[in-house]
């Protein structure tokens, strides 16, 4: 049995936080600068400079890339052979609340929903799985809210067409529009029940925005290319202003479901797309 | 790309079409959600509110804390949508200009028509590139609402572009 400390999980989530926020993931910078080349649109290649040019200045100066550091997505994929010499969420939050004060991130945080009060740099959104092995695998995706506020579930009959699946996401990517800072990365989860499809489609947003082909399931992989070329034809663009980059990537992740039903789950990420990861 | 200067006068916001792009020098005040409800109830009560609104600018932003040496962190402009209900209000006070991102609805084209104003879209999920346009930033009101408190930033070619024009036109439309 291995053991990991409090100690440790806190000073590792700290240095994801700040990762996350200021070093904008590779893939999704060779995403805009893909798109960039292949944008027509005089105003909108305008605007991918700008987002490419924010990148490269707060990797450089350690600023935030976004003022919204968002809400930290915290997930934890601990290994059944570990043991935590500590309290875990505790840990988590913990290392939340440094490395948004060391990294001069955002107090976005309240407490209470509906009481709001002083916003804090306390506290996150910790999604825990047990896997098999002696490591634990932390994963800081900070999800800001200008695209988090465009999320949508549905819940489709099961004999639903796949094109009413797709006019659906369609529908979510056209209302997130200008307000949800596109390109877009369109996370969609499909299958379980409404909560884990909405669970899936965040997860979803942590895997590569490169078009992979490690999709099994033809017909997933399939949709994920339909969706991302009919996207790219609407004409929303950088800031809404027209231009091809709509979407940079559209992921689909799937999970086994009910004979009576096909829950369908949309997570949009502004170009910003955040996370950074760490094995302990 | 045409230079502008606050304070903004109506005829400087006239010669402004939805479109333009604009370098934007001078004096213009964050105020986002809780600033704009506050701000709100407080002319609804009849009583005085902490800014001159009168031929000002807001910029919807609520900005990361300030790095040591930096005037401020990263500062890109939120959803202006968010603000919508209580811009009207604000428009008959003699708010001039605008600055986030995203569309206006219906009400707020026509009270920007009417009382001659100008929405202007600022590069956004840009707030690193943003901060290198801003030179001096102080408090003004609200401090216990932190990053949503209201701040007077003075900027420098600040790369804008105009999206509601004085006669309502959208740049969206």
């Amino acid at each position: 049995m291995r053991i990991i400390s409090a100690n440790q999980i806190k000073d590792a989530v700290s240095d994801l936080c700040i990762r996350a926020n200021i070093d904008l993931r590779k893939d999704v910078l060779q995403a805009l600068k893909r798109a960039y080349l292949k944008e027509k649109n005089r105003r909108a290649k305008r605007i991918l400079n700008a987002v490419i040019k924010n990148a490269s200045i707060a990797k450089r100066e350690k600023l935030a890339i976004c003022q919204d550091s968002g809400l930290p997505v915290v997930f934890g994929e601990l290994g059944q052979d570990v043991r935590i010499k500590g309290d875990l969420k505790s840990a988590i939050r913990k290392g939340v609340e440094s490395g948004y004060k060391k990294g001069h991130l955002r107090n976005s945080i309240v407490d209470n929903p509906l009481l709001r009060g002083r916003s804090s740099y306390r506290g996150a959104v910790i999604h825990l799985d047990l896997v098999k092995g002696n490591n634990l695998k932390l994963t800081v995706l900070p999800k800001g809210f200008g695209c988090e506020n465009k999320s949508q579930v549905k819940m489709f009959n099961p004999t639903a067409k796949i094109e009413e699946i797709k006019n659906f996401i369609i529908d979510v990517v056209k209302t997130a529009g200008a307000d949800a800072c596109p390109p877009f990365v369109v996370g969609v989860g499909i299958g379980g029940t409404a909560d884990y499809a909405s669970f899936l489609a965040k997860k979803a947003l942590l895997r590569s925005v490169r078009v992979s082909k490690y999709q099994s399931i033809k017909v997933v992989a399939k949709l994920e290319q339909e969706l991302l070329r009919e996207i790219n034809q609407l004409n929303i663009g950088p800031m809404g202003l027209g231009g091809r980059a709509t979407a940079l990537a559209v992921n689909v992740e799937t999970y086994l479901t009910h004979i009576a039903g096909l829950p369908v789950a949309v997570n949009i990420s502004c170009h910003a797309l955040r996370s950074a990861s760490r094995v302990l | 790309m045409k230079k502008i200067s606050t304070p903004l006068t109506v005829q400087m916001i006239n010669s402004l079409k939805s479109g333009d792009e604009i370098l934007l020098t001078g004096t213009i005040y964050t105020a986002r959600d809780q600033a704009h409800k506050r701000l709100s109830d407080a002319i609804k009560k009849g009583k005085k509110i902490p800014v001159v609104l009168r031929d000002q600018i807001i910029y919807y932003c609520g900005p990361t804390a300030a790095p040591r040496g930096k005037a401020i962190g990263s500062c890109g402009p939120t959803t202006s949508s968010r603000m919508d209900e209580f811009t009207p209000l604000l428009l008959s006070k003699g708010l001039r200009g605008m600055i986030g991102k995203g569309r206006r609805s219906e009400e707020v084209i026509k009270a920007i028509k009417k009382h001659k104003a100008v929405y202007f879209l600022a590069y956004a999920g840009c707030g690193a590139l943003i901060s290198k346009f801003i030179q001096r930033v102080r408090l003004i009101a609200y401090k216990d609402l932190g990053p949503e408190a209201i701040y007077r930033l003075e900027v420098k070619g600040l790369p804008l572009i105009v999206a509601i024009d004085s006669r309502g036109r959208s740049i969206y439309n």
